[in-house]
């Protein structure tokens, strides 16, 4: 109102036509929509605020703080190191045998985990699908649910009384005259003791989303395939199968994707000094250099190198599937 | 319908023989647990415990009830897990709105910000650093705050609030109300089925959590639960360092763990047969929406 009855200075009144052609092109509109934007939505976007916070610090300045894998990081100091180093740290974890050892250790949890942990839910899905009685369909999920619901720490105290040497295990094992097993102090037994209690806790979880999928397929499908003089296990190679594929594409690329951070904290529950040569692996390796022997660059080099692993591990098994079976996650 | 074949008929038979097998094998560690809590220690040890308790008494749950740092670590998991619930929701909450208004301008870019986290993430070290220089060491902040917002939380209540009829929030704006006040007397009342399963997902993980407290927290009496299990399972194997209060009860051994996983499943179980049903339909919600 008053800036309109003001006479502008001179100077300026000559610039806007000069300015104004490149300007109105490209930056005038996005600059204004970003002003009327604000103008509207300000309290809108207020309301990100606090949570944009928590994504800067929480989320982002722990990537940028990788830094301190290629900087000599001193306690107490600056948590993006003190100085460069280069790729010290990388030799010096390229150089140290045991980071070949839990690298070793890595991919075979990783990889068995895969290989038995990703077909039991289908297989489960499967099976309770073709369960004609609703309520024992539905008794059924609910038991295999349960372990999910309870805390890793439960899971894993569970597991070692189970194995423990007067646990039912070895009371099974009596029965035949076997000698009692230490399951949890002998190497050769932690993989499948990983394994095992992993598929336990996760099976039933697992179906859910199959279970979802299946109730997606069309019934006219079956019909078909029945006319076409399908039997029931022509029926489920050809017709449930196709139909849940995407979802099982979904979950391996995740499953792919989460490879390498195998599961970190049940494993430092479940493992001991005894059972460090199977059981040992990358993310372990990294907390105890890290924050059990204070050498936080050199733990945070090994670190990151995983993290890195997993977005390649991630990105080319979307990639994969996007190309041989066209679904993929992004 | 078509008359059942017999090779259908022999299939139904072997399925429901194998759901039973796993019915079984996933409630018999349950109750072997349960039946060691309630056993003798001498019983135990020689191996006689499997379904029922052997030696039936209740001196083991005495000890652990009569356990000070027990009842201590007990009310930890409690306060944190309201505590870290309580800030997970409101920012939650506020974010999962901002987002699921499809005309706010950078809107794709906000929720690139929050997908990438789910993608790459900075690791542990550079996480224990920042916890550690920000002075958030033995605080219940260690644990609420690095962990405010699940991305997947997020994108279920996104979802949800994007389902929403917009009609009423114009209504409710043409009426004079603020943004926040949309929120808190338009959206949330009409949202109650979304926040309840995510309070109760985000109060089940924070529960059952351990990792960041045994990060993050050095005093025995400032431990939840699970840290003080972990504690005594860790001592009874001879893994490693017991906790300093522990110390004694991992000597008693087996009976001890077990009255300990009972009470620390407990709450969980309690609330299992109603929540878990919430639980599903979130997961799906998430896997459709997301």
């Amino acid at each position: 109102m008053s800036t309109s009855t003001t006479p502008a200075p001179p100077g300026t009144q000559d610039q806007p036509p000069a300015r104004a052609a490149p300007r109105r092109g490209r930056r005038t509109p996005a600059r204004t929509g970003w002003r009327r934007a604000l103008r509207r939505d300000w309290q809108l976007y207020s309301l990100a605020i606090l949570p944009l916070l928590f994504f800067l610090v929480f989320r982002y300045l722990p990537m940028i703080g990788n830094v301190i894998a290629f900087r000599r990081f001193e306690p107490g100091g600056s948590i993006f190191g003190e100085e460069w180093v280069g790729l010290r740290y990388v030799q010096m974890f390229l150089n140290d045998p045991t980071f070949w050892q839990v690298f070793r250790n890595t991919l075979w949890i990783g990889g068995l985990t895969l290989l038995f942990c990703f077909p039991v839910p289908i297989v489960l899905a499967l099976l309770l699908n073709e369960v004609r009685r609703r309520s024992l369909k539905r008794f059924v999920q609910s038991v295999s649910y349960l372990p999910h619901f309870l805390s890793i720490v439960i899971v894993a105290g569970i597991t070692m009384q189970m194995l423990a040497s007067d646990g039912p295990v070895n009371h099974l094992l009596g029965w035949f005259g076997h000698e009692p097993v230490r399951f949890i102090q002998e190497p050769e037994w932690f993989r499948t003791i990983y394994v095992g209690s992993e598929i336990w806790q996760t099976a039933g979880w697992g179906t859910i989303l199959y279970l979802a999928a299946l109730t997606t397929i069309d019934e006219d499908l079956y019909e078909a395939a029945r006319i076409d003089g399908a039997n029931r296990w022509q029926q489920i190679w050809h017709v449930t199968l196709p139909g849940i594929r995407p979802t099982m594409v979904t979950l391996l690329i995740l499953n792919i994707g989460t490879f390498m951070a195998v599961g970190f904290e049940k494993v430092l529950l479940l493992y001991n000094p005894l059972t460090y040569p199977t059981a040992d692996v990358i993310s372990t390796y990294v907390y105890r250099a890290g924050v059990e022997s204070n050498s936080f660059s050199y733990a945070a080099a090994i670190g990151l190198f995983e993290a890195v692993i997993g977005l390649v591990l991630i990105t080319s098994a979307n990639q994969l599937s996007r190309r041989t079976v066209g679904t993929s996650l992004w | 319908m078509v008359k059942p074949s017999r090779s259908y008929r022999v299939f139904q038979g072997v399925n429901g023989v194998v759901l039973t097998l796993v019915v079984l094998v996933t409630l018999y560690p349950f109750a072997t647990i349960l039946a060691r809590s309630f056993s003798g220690e001498r019983q135990i040890r020689a191996g006689e415990v499997a379904l029922l308790p052997k030696g039936f008494n209740l001196t083991t749950y005495k000890i652990v009830f009569q356990d000070a740092m027990f009842w201590r670590n007990y009310g930890n998991t409690v306060l944190y897990t309201v505590v870290a619930t309580a800030v997970a929701m409101v920012l939650t909450t506020c974010y999962a709105y901002v987002l699921s208004k499809k005309q706010l301008k950078g809107r794709g870019v906000l929720v690139g910000i929050a997908v990438f986290t789910m993608f790459f993430t900075g690791g542990l070290i550079p996480n224990y650093i920042l916890v550690t220089s920000l002075g958030l060491k033995n605080s219940v902040w260690a644990i609420a705050l690095p962990n405010a917002i699940s991305v997947f939380n997020l994108l279920v209540m996104k979802a949800f609030f994007e389902n929403l009829p917009t009609e009423l929030e114009e209504a409710a704006q043409i009426d004079g109300l603020s943004t926040y006040g949309v929120l808190l007397r338009i959206v949330l009342p009409l949202s109650k089925a979304v926040v309840a399963t995510m309070v109760l997902f985000y109060s089940v993980s924070f529960w059952n959590s351990w990792f960041s407290a045994f990060l993050y927290m050095d005093r025995t009496d400032l431990m939840p639960v699970t840290v003080y299990l972990r504690n005594l399972i860790q001592g009874a194997t001879g893994g490693g360092n017991a906790g300093a209060g522990t110390e004694q009860l991992s000597q008693v051994g087996a009976n001890i763990q077990s009255v300990t996983i009972v009470l620390t499943a407990l709450p969980i179980l309690c609330v299992y047969p109603f929540v878990q049903r919430y639980f599903v339909s979130g997961v799906m919600l998430g896997a459709v929406k997301g």
